[in-house]
């Protein structure tokens, strides 16, 4: 089409055999320690005994796990804890073949979204407790068919004795065949 | 002036930009690239750095470059040194957000001419892979304990949206064939590819399903700058002002597994709020041309929705009928894209802004879409699905 300015972009592309580059590490042997805040601190202390906990606000109904030590929607203190059963429906759910830094994993992985069940309350797809983890018993058809959409996971804890307070105490949400 | 429910002094016009090649390894430092991007913005505005009162920077996270506080590093080229300078930061939305913030010095009379600059590296995050910087997105206590890999969300936010929406993946491959086909005409593109069809997309390597290497824009390196005036120094500048006339940002809960990812409110709001600016209320009839952000190609749809540019579901049946191609009805991402022209990361967003500009002035050339221009969009969403920055421009 006319009337058009060519714009001009200028740079030089660069191929790695060119030219030299300077390598460091990220900040040496520097490693974060993160804190867990009041919340997530009691969450883990909870895994530790086999239970999911969570925090609801009155105001608004909402139910938080994980849980925040506020409502950041009515913007006041959660009103108390409760404890979530260990099980719930997949509401997402991927296959992943590549780990963290993108190298092949040798057998694929599931991970998604679990929804949890709160003894006495309900829960719309807007707003709800859920939690990300690894979903096992789920094959790549599952996944891939989308079957696994909805399907009700239980929690696989470690045994007591190997726990340490930490999201991974649960090795996995564990497909609940019927 | 128009001014509902918002409170500004003055009218804001986009005078001049500016670009770099998008390659996912430059030669140049992030300074030069910023300072290239900066420099052509300034010589299309007819403009010296001298006319410039204040400078605003976007670039999204330190570790790309590898270099803190990057907005004070890239000052200098970005023309910045013994200015008001000030650089914005909304991850992935920051593209957007730059103008968005040169806007608001601009329409509070505070400064009249503004140069604002995005700039990404990439690929100086070389090992393992530029992914991993992503580790530092997750919540330390309880995802990153999972060695999740970013990709895990986008594809657990896409699987939910085809599954909630009946979508194929079929149909979301046509949107990285539309935009690498596009970005053929774009002289920045880092992924023109004339010939790909669907097919290439369906067999492209599978990372996390349903992602699929085609499916995703590549890591990039490159720069994008333009420079904005009050009504008053515009009209002074050049016949052909494109007015901003709306701009929107708004930002989600980081808790993202406690909502649904079918349907990005975090977009519907933003652009609620430039809308209203922009008297726009119908945006589907209003809006000519839009640039939706699309890292991924099922979030030019998801965004299009967000953006109420097509109701929720509907944007693959749009794309499926060709209306978002460059001669359709609705032409989305005439530039290419993120997935065709490229990523890095705050100049992509830019780019668009950028892309937007030269569609309305008539000036894009062979991407210059059929329909006759008065407004268009440019849309850009950044973090753990949670920023949305957008932004109307018309003549």
């Amino acid at each position: 089409m006319s009337g058009g300015k060519p714009i001009n972009p200028r740079g030089t592309k660069y191929e790695k055999v060119e030219f030299p580059v300077f390598e460091f590490p990220v900040v040496g042997k520097a490693r974060y320690s993160y804190t867990t805040g009041e919340a997530l601190g009691r969450f883990l202390a909870g895994l530790k005994e086999g239970k999911i906990l969570g925090t609801y606000c009155a105001g608004c109904g909402r139910v938080f796990v994980p849980p925040r030590i506020y409502c950041s929607y009515c913007f006041k203190e959660v009103d108390g804890w409760l404890e979530a059963k260990d099980e719930g429906v997949v509401v997402t759910a991927v296959m992943s073949y590549i780990s963290a830094t993108r190298a092949r994993l040798e057998r694929p992985v599931a991970v998604g979204v679990i929804k949890l069940d709160v003894p006495g309350r309900q829960f719309d797809d807007h707003f709800f407790p859920g939690i990300m983890h690894y979903i096992c018993g789920a094959t790549e058809d599952d996944v891939k068919s989308m079957r696994i959409f909805g399907a009700r996971v239980k929690a696989k804890w470690k045994r007591p004795e190997q726990r340490t307070g930490s999201i991974t105490d649960i090795e996995c949400f564990e497909v609940v065949r019927p | 002036m128009t001014n509902r429910n918002l409170n500004f002094k003055h009218r804001v016009a986009v005078v001049g930009a500016g670009l770099t090649l998008f390659r996912s390894r430059m030669l140049e430092t992030p300074q030069e690239l910023a300072w290239l991007a900066a420099k052509q913005a300034l010589d299309e505005a007819g403009l010296t750095l001298k006319d410039i009162d204040c400078v605003v920077i976007g670039s999204a996270p330190d570790a790309f470059d590898g270099v803190h506080m990057k907005g004070e590093y890239l000052a200098e080229g970005a023309g910045g040194i013994h200015k008001p300078t000030i650089r914005v930061f909304v991850g992935g939305a920051t593209g957007v957000f730059v103008p968005i913030a040169a806007w608001w010095h601009v329409a509070s009379g505070l400064c009249k001419r503004v140069l604002a600059v995005a700039e990404e590296k990439m690929s100086h995050a070389a090992k393992p892979h530029t992914q991993y910087v992503f580790r530092y997105i997750w919540d330390p206590v309880v995802e990153k304990p999972l060695n999740p890999n970013l990709i895990w969300i986008f594809a657990m936010e896409m699987h939910r949206y085809m599954h909630k929406c009946g979508v194929k993946k079929e149909d979301i491959a046509l949107v990285s064939v539309k935009n690498k086909r596009n970005a053929c005409g774009h002289p920045s593109a880092q992924l023109c590819m004339p010939n790909i069809t669907v097919d290439d997309v369906l067999k492209s390597e599978v990372l996390v399903w349903p992602v699929q290497l085609l499916d995703i824009s590549p890591t990039s390196d490159g720069a994008a700058a333009v420079v904005l005036a009050s009504e008053e120094e515009a009209r002074r500048i050049t016949d052909t002002p494109v007015w901003i006339k709306g701009i929107g940002w708004t930002l989600d809960t980081t808790h993202w597994t406690n909502r649904d990812l079918a349907y990005p409110e975090y977009v519907r709001r933003a652009a609620e709020m430039a809308y209203r600016m922009a008297g726009i209320d119908n945006p589907r009839k209003q809006i000519d041309v839009a640039e939706p952000y699309d890292p991924f190609d099922y979030k030019e749809l998801h965004h299009m929705e967000g953006l109420g540019l097509a109701k929720k579901c509907e944007a693959p049946i749009l794309t499926r009928e060709g209306v978002t191609q460059r001669d359709g009805d609705l032409p989305i991402n005439p530039s290419g894209g993120l997935l065709g022209v490229g990523n890095p990361i705050a100049a992509a967003g830019l780019m668009k802004v950028a892309e937007i500009f030269w569609q309305v002035r008539g000036e894009a050339g062979e991407r210059q879409v059929k329909k006759p221009v008065y407004t268009g969009l440019a849309q850009a969403w950044g973090d753990l699905m949670q920023a949305g920055t957008v932004i109307v421009m018309g003549i």
